[in-house]
């Protein structure tokens, strides 16, 4: 295959398992970050360590790089989980663009100029692999009682307690869960391009996760990974336009906004099941209005 | 009849407002009660407290013997306490049966991995825990409205909904806060008869703070009166109909307003 096909793919595994995370986080539990790439850093650094400094297999810097990403968020949310919607929305923008800070200093792991000679252990197999067994898990775990407490929290936070659901709980797995994706996603990062920077975990990549999560549509798998597709694969697209191409990827996202608030496929998902639930919500809403219609005429229900 | 709920000398101060003051009563077992009052008396106040939305500034709550005040609000739902809302508060999204599935979690006790593995145990008490919110939109009339979502059924369906939602938990003690409101009369007695028969098929005991005196004098066995967040009566729905402070803080008296 074309190499630079290939980059691209790759690039776009690397992107879905970060992207799902924030599904989990912003799309199901209704909490937004601009500080995931502030977990992704530390994941690619963790990931960067266990290989290089520690000489471990890749498998091990990957998990590695979760388990230190998820570690980490834990902290965080027994500080910030507490805290209303926007206000945890600016925590989480302090901590990104804290942990971005204090790698820039930190000797040790190269400081600014970043770390570099990396082993290149990325195929597109194993992106692949790791992707399709993240969608299974984050899909299978969404399908479940915990899924729709996450769910219930988002949509009516306080309906949700009196409904039996912890729900600082249920806020800290989405967080753990978005926060080890993340991490994965930043080690995958790390060992595919071979160094990693603070730089590369700015808030503009933060930004750019959660714009592919509201994108592709809030609280839908199949909406983040088609948002993830085309939102890493746009810029590619247009990249003959040279600079323009940032300018086509903003308007896309801003017509897709305007034109369709709730994302691509917002609360919906691309499968047999998914389908069949929209036909039958479509189905009992005009059933209703008949129905009222119907009372209209005969004066009475 | 023993009491399920004590409440007694509970207080509630926001700053200087003591929102409820000094408040005691009991909500009997398999009884219904009613708690009126004026808007402002302090009765929602009162359903925060109990459900530990709220924190208790002084005095005890106790549910079936066992003091709750203290409880996270999960918690005290979990032991068996639920509600609705004055303003519905439904997860408007989601289709009815996804509302009322939600709430049947407690249900289930399978955990993270094995719902992310799918793990026979997933399997069977998922099942479970379908057919139980089938079979409570059976029973209150819901069927027909399974997968409409929350948001674009009809009013008086929407109110019918949070009940069914309360009930998927299996409560001993349902708070009903302000069922009626927006009802018309046909409605209202609609509701009544509902009322009725919750506590009789799912035995628990129900507490409603209303406004329609219809509905409260009608379904309620013993109602407290509250006015200004301190009690002023309490007793079976005749007694308090007469009380003159009763008719006083709901039709004014020439003196003009007295506090307690």
């Amino acid at each position: 295959m074309d190499a630079y096909i290939q980059g691209i793919i790759i690039l776009t595994g690397i992107n879905l398992l970060a992207v799902l995370g924030l599904s989990v986080l912003t799309g199901f539990t209704g909490l937004f970050s601009f500080g995931h790439a502030g977990f992704m850093a530390i994941g690619a650094y963790v990931g960067a360590i266990f290989s290089s400094k520690l000489g471990l297999p890749f498998a091990a810097a990957i998990v590695a790089a979760a388990a230190g990403a998820g570690a980490v968020s834990v902290l965080i949310g027994r500080l910030t989980l507490k805290l209303k919607g926007d206000y945890f929305c600016i925590a989480t923008l302090g901590f990104g663009e804290a942990i971005r800070l204090i790698l820039n200093n930190w000797k040790w792991a190269g400081g600014a100029r970043g770390w570099d000679n990396l082993p290149a252990s990325v195929t597109i197999w194993n992106v692949l692999i790791v992707d399709a067994i993240a969608v299974v898990l984050v899909w299978n775990l969404l399908n479940s009682r915990h899924g729709r407490n996450m769910v219930a929290v988002r949509e009516e936070e306080l309906a949700a307690q009196m409904a039996g659901v912890n729900v600082f709980r249920y806020k800290m797995i989405a967080l753990f869960v978005s926060a080890a994706l993340a991490g994965m996603a930043g080690a995958f990062m790390g060992h595919y391009m071979t160094y990693i920077t603070p730089k590369l975990f700015n808030m503009v990549k933060s930004t750019d996760l959660t714009i592919i999560v509201i994108f592709g549509g809030l609280g839908s798998v199949s909406g983040s990974i088609l948002g993830t597709l085309l939102l890493t694969a746009l810029p590619e697209i247009f990249r003959a336009f040279s600079q323009w191409r940032l300018v086509f990827y903003g308007l896309a996202v801003i017509v897709i906004m305007v034109g369709r608030p709730q994302g691509l496929i917002g609360g919906m998902e691309l499968t047999p099941a998914g389908i069949r639930k929209i036909a039958a919500e479509r189905r009992a809403k005009s059933a209703l209005a008949a129905a009222a219609k119907a009372a209209e005429q005969g004066g009475e229900e | 009849m023993s009491a399920i709920l004590e409440i007694r000398g509970l207080t509630k101060r926001f700053g200087g407002l003591a929102a409820v003051n000094d408040v005691s009563f009991d909500v009997r077992e398999g009884g219904i009660s009613g708690l009126i009052g004026p808007n402002g008396a302090g009765k929602t106040t009162i359903f925060n407290l109990v459900t530990g939305v709220y924190k208790v500034t002084a005095g005890t709550i106790s549910f079936a013997g066992r003091p709750i005040a203290d409880l996270e609000p999960y918690k005290i739902a979990a032991a068996g306490i639920t509600r609705t809302f004055q303003n519905i508060r439904l997860f408007k999204n989601l289709s009815a049966f996804d509302n009322v599935l939600t709430a049947c979690h407690t249900g289930a006790k399978y955990g993270l991995a094995e719902s992310m593995l799918r793990l026979p145990r997933y399997w069977r008490e998922e099942k479970a825990l379908r057919a139980k919110a089938d079979e409570l939109l059976g029973i209150m009339g819901l069927a027909d409205r399974r997968d409409v979502t929350a948001n674009n059924l009809p009013y008086g369906l929407q109110r019918r909904l949070e009940i069914t939602r309360a009930l998927a938990l299996g409560p001993k003690l349902l708070l009903l806060d302000e069922p009626a409101a927006g009802m018309n009369p046909d409605e209202t007695e609609q509701l009544m008869r509902l009322i009725g028969k919750i506590r009789d098929d799912f035995r628990l005991s129900v507490l409603v703070i209303e406004h329609h005196m219809d509905l409260i004098m009608g379904v309620c066995e013993h109602i407290h009166v509250l006015n200004f967040g301190c009690t002023l009566a309490d007793g079976s729905p005749g007694d308090v109909a007469n009380d003159p402070k009763v008719v006083e803080a709901y039709l004014g008296s020439e003196e003009g307003k007295k506090s307690c």
